[in-house]
């Protein structure tokens, strides 16, 4: 029996007796019911062919199972730290499967799901958790900046940049990646003024995973987040993040209107992480077994497969195909890293500035000297 | 041919040292795949379970429930070549893949991700290139034999060399490690030579630790059983096959409540979380600040009258107006006047340090074992205001929930022993604090009373209980130690006396 379960008895007969109040339309943009019912909104109607269907739970079905292997790999010690998405597959395959290739997104350091609908080498990602490199993709390729682990600082990025599209006159955007926690930070503050007031063409996606690590809402905002974009003067829709077709039809349309000159957006996409803060945090701690159970009905990827079956777009051979990509994945995944080389000590030297300095060079020359002088 | 693999615990959070091994998920002979739960290990941040890393056969688990294990020992051992494997033969040191745990990684070093630190192989320092070091390091001994990677078949197996290992101190990486593995090493090879196979005049059945548990949580008498085995040690199967062949209906006994003869056997309980933390913080208060305990037996009829009072009143709705209620308001008002008692003794400064506010801890027995969690600045809280954080304090502490914040900063400490039906003891201080009170049962006794002046005394019913106050008599003299405990006793002997504060 894991400590899961166990706590789950002990602590709450009654599922979901403590789970957070999941809104409702029309406050909330829901497409995709936790059931797998379609719905239709009257602001954000979405036509996504049988293909995109398919392939929209491909790309949640194997970032989670490319997410379970990452925490398996640092659970037996070979990855530094990872921090997992699970249950916010659906926003950040949402957001992501909305860009255009020339827009460009600005993640957090959890933002997996994202960098996989750039086509960034999740080894990439991962070596990046092990300590192998800085984070090996690059940006301006893959349209997928490096992840930015001090909180909120990507948002500034994002408008910076968002405002040099402007005076290129480029018919691009960009998209900042959030959470709850990092509206409480002075750069998320500082970027919203800015984007609104010089109309930038960027999208602030705040993934409201209920938990600022161990800080619930309550202690950063006593309005829901999304109302409080209406005070910078952008307006701000909250979304099922737990469903991928809402989370896809709001961002395409922010990221058209922030294209066409119409300025910012703040989404808010309602969601939940079902595992730890990161593989270093025990969430048990802080929230009770029962609330994660209630979220557990609201899976992201469950009603996708739902409304997949029960409308006949997807047979079981596709999900076991599928599901066999995945556990590929797993393995290509694990023997990469497993594979990784240790950094040569020296690239802290070669990356600082564009050309090396005459300081720098005698450093780098004494450092691997230093090193050289041990047998092994 | 099996090849064997050994798992060594990760540094799974950051910076840990160690971790203790709560539950074992596998048992020896199980079947396990790659990211199987092998066990539940709880280290200072987190109760976490650990994947295994390799697909194969268990043969070994290298540490019992409840031991704390360094990290980057080794805990299990998986076969992963299927197939029969030599028992004990290990894959030596350079069959381990580059990149994989304790194998080599490029400049020549020893893959470090687990245990941040090359200890698999060196002593504590790199070796530089000078005569003097080189000298130096051929001189050292090549320490642990390394079960883990020792031994192709030109080695000596891991028994042979564990009695060896354990005459030599062995310091890895700055750390002490591996000492319950060669204690491990030692028993079975004690055993070993000691026993024979069963039905052959054996003193003691040949077996894995966690089959000789498993069998006694089972009832299954060792002995009893034919051990199929290497060398006629008995397996988790051979457990499970005697099991089978007892008589349908026979109930099994559960868990450790001991052998089912019952003739006269003991339960060894293992020392951990809580009790452990118990343990070491009463050891540490207990042999560190001189305790001297006073009592004092006090008529607290009119306490409990005030209370009865008090209880019914609107600031009290749905609030417990508990007899602790008034001894912690008690213990707040005489801290006040006392404010030497509200103190503690830093050895490291030889300093006393006087702290402003009342951080007044209660001790709460819960599920788990003992804690303290302590309620704030309880001087500024009014009486409704304290009723609210005492039961929100104990419901928490109950639930298993208290954060750690609660349960650091104390001040003062009150033990409710009196709910037990105790009348009083002698407490041991909680670390760094200077008073602690036992508040004991309140009975209805008898009592002297007089009437009046030149009144013969009567005796009375009366609600009587004794207070015992521990103090540190480093901080604390008798004078104040008294001083203070009278001013609590006359508090609730006569509650109005709280006017004069």
């Amino acid at each position: 029996m894991t400590a899961l379960q166990q706590a789950t008895e002990v602590v709450d007969p009654v599922p979901g007796a403590d789970a957070p109040h999941l809104p409702t339309p029309p406050d909330l943009v829901q497409l995709l019911t936790p059931e797998g019912q379609r719905l239709e909104h009257p602001d954000y109607s979405i036509d996504v062919s049988a293909d995109e269907l398919r392939s929209l739970y491909r790309d949640l079905a194997l970032v989670r199972r490319w997410d379970v292997e990452a925490t398996a790999l640092q659970r037996q010690g070979e990855l530094g730290i990872w921090a997992s998405l699970l249950g916010q597959e659906a926003a950040q395959v949402g957001a992501g499967r909305a860009l255009r290739p020339d827009d460009m997104a600005f993640p957090t350091y959890r933002e997996h799901g994202v960098a996989w609908t750039r086509d960034v080498d999740p080894l990439h990602v991962m070596s990046l958790f092990r300590g192998s490199d800085m984070g090996g993709w690059d940006p301006l390729a893959t349209r997928f900046n490096l992840y930015t682990v001090v909180i909120g600082a990507q948002c500034l990025h994002a408008t910076g940049y968002a405002m040099g599209l402007q005076r290129d006159g480029a018919e691009s955007a960009a998209l900042a990646f959030l959470g709850d926690g990092a509206t409480s930070q002075g750069e998320v503050n500082e970027a919203l003024i800015w984007a609104t007031t010089f109309d930038a063409p960027v999208v602030f996606f705040c993934q409201y995973n209920q938990y600022a690590i161990s800080v619930p809402i309550e202690r950063q905002s006593n309005v829901p987040l999304y109302q409080r974009a209406a005070g910078f003067g952008l307006p701000g829709v909250r979304v099922d993040g737990n469903d991928v077709l809402a989370v896809l039809a709001v961002t395409r349309a922010a990221l058209a209107a922030a294209r066409e000159g119409q300025g910012p957006t703040f989404i808010e996409a309602f969601t939940y992480r079902m595992g730890a803060h990161t593989t270093s945090d025990d969430p048990t701690r802080y929230r009770l077994a029962s609330e994660l159970e209630a979220w557990k009905l609201r899976d992201p990827i469950a009603r996708v497969k739902a409304y997949l079956s029960r409308s006949g777009l997807a047979d079981p051979a596709f999900f076991a195909a599928v599901d066999a990509e995945g556990d590929e994945l797993a393995a290509r995944l694990r023997q990469g890293v497993l594979g990784m080389a240790d950094p040569a000590g020296t690239e802290i030297f070669d990356s600082v500035y564009a050309e090396m300095t005459p300081p720098l060079a005698q450093q780098r020359a004494e450092f691997v000297a230093y090193h050289q002088g041990f047998e092994s | 041919m099996g090849e064997l693999r050994r798992f060594r615990l990760p540094d799974v959070g950051e910076g840990l040292t160690e971790g203790e091994i709560l539950s074992w998920l596998v048992a020896v002979g199980d079947t396990v795949t790659v990211n199987q739960p092998l066990c539940e290990v709880e280290t200072a941040k987190a109760a976490v379970e650990l994947p295994s890393p390799f697909a194969g056969t268990v043969t070994e688990l290298l540490y019992e429930v409840g031991a704390m294990v360094d990290v980057g020992a080794p805990i299990i051992t998986v076969d992963v070549g299927g197939g029969s494997a030599a028992p004990v033969a290990a894959p030596g040191e350079d069959e381990v893949e580059a990149g994989l745990i304790g194998g080599p990684a490029p400049g020549g070093r020893t893959s470090v991700l687990v245990g941040y630190g090359p200890r698999t192989t060196e002593a504590t320092r790199r070796p530089r290139r000078s005569g003097t070091a080189v000298a130096a390091r051929a001189t050292t001994p090549q320490v642990l034999p390394e079960a883990d990677d020792g031994s192709g078949a030109d080695r000596p197996p891991l028994l042979a060399t564990a009695p060896d290992v354990t005459s030599k101190p062995t310091r890895l990486g700055g750390l002490e490690v591996g000492r319950a593995v060669e204690a491990n090493a030692v028993a079975d090879a004690q055993a070993a030579a000691d026993a024979r196979p069963p039905g052959r005049g054996a003193l003691r059945p040949l077996a894995k630790p966690p089959v000789r548990k498993y069998a006694k949580d089972l009832g299954v008498d060792l002995v009893t059983v034919p051990g199929t085995g290497p060398g006629g040690v008995v397996t988790r199967a051979d457990v499970d096959a005697v099991l089978r062949s007892r008589a349908p209906g026979t109930e099994v006994r559960a868990s450790g409540t001991g052998s089912p003869g019952g003739t006269g056997g003991e339960t060894r309980v293992p020392v951990k979380g809580v009790r452990k933390h118990t343990a070491a913080a009463m050891v540490a208060s207990a042999f560190t600040a001189p305790h001297v305990t006073e009592f004092l037996t006090v008529d607290v009829t009119r306490m409990m009258k005030l209370r009865a009072r008090l209880a019914v009143r609107p600031e009290f709705t749905g609030l417990k107006v508990s007899p602790l209620l008034f001894v912690a308001r008690a213990v707040v008002l005489a801290a006040r006047r006392h404010p030497m008692v509200n103190s503690s003794w830093d050895e490291a400064a030889q300093e006393i340090v006087v702290k402003e506010q009342v951080n007044l801890g209660i001790a709460a027995a819960t599920p788990r074992g003992l804690v303290v969690p302590n309620i704030k600045n309880a001087g500024q809280l009014s009486l409704a205001e304290l009723a609210t954080a005492l039961a929100g304090l104990t419901a928490t502490a109950r639930e298993g929930r208290t954060p750690p914040a609660d349960m650091s900063g104390g001040t003062i400490t009150i033990t409710n022993v009196g709910v037990f039906g105790v009348d009083t003891g002698t407490p041991i201080l909680t670390p760094g604090e200077s008073v602690i009170l036992a508040f004991g049962a309140v009975r209805e006794m008898p009592w002297v009373v007089r009437g009046g002046k030149g009144r013969k005394g009567k005796v009375r019913p009366r609600q009587v209980t004794t207070l015992a106050l521990s103090f540190d008599h480093r901080v604390v003299d008798g004078e104040l130690g008294s001083g203070f405990l009278a001013d609590v006793g006359a508090l609730l002997h006569d509650p109005g006396t709280a006017w004069a504060y």
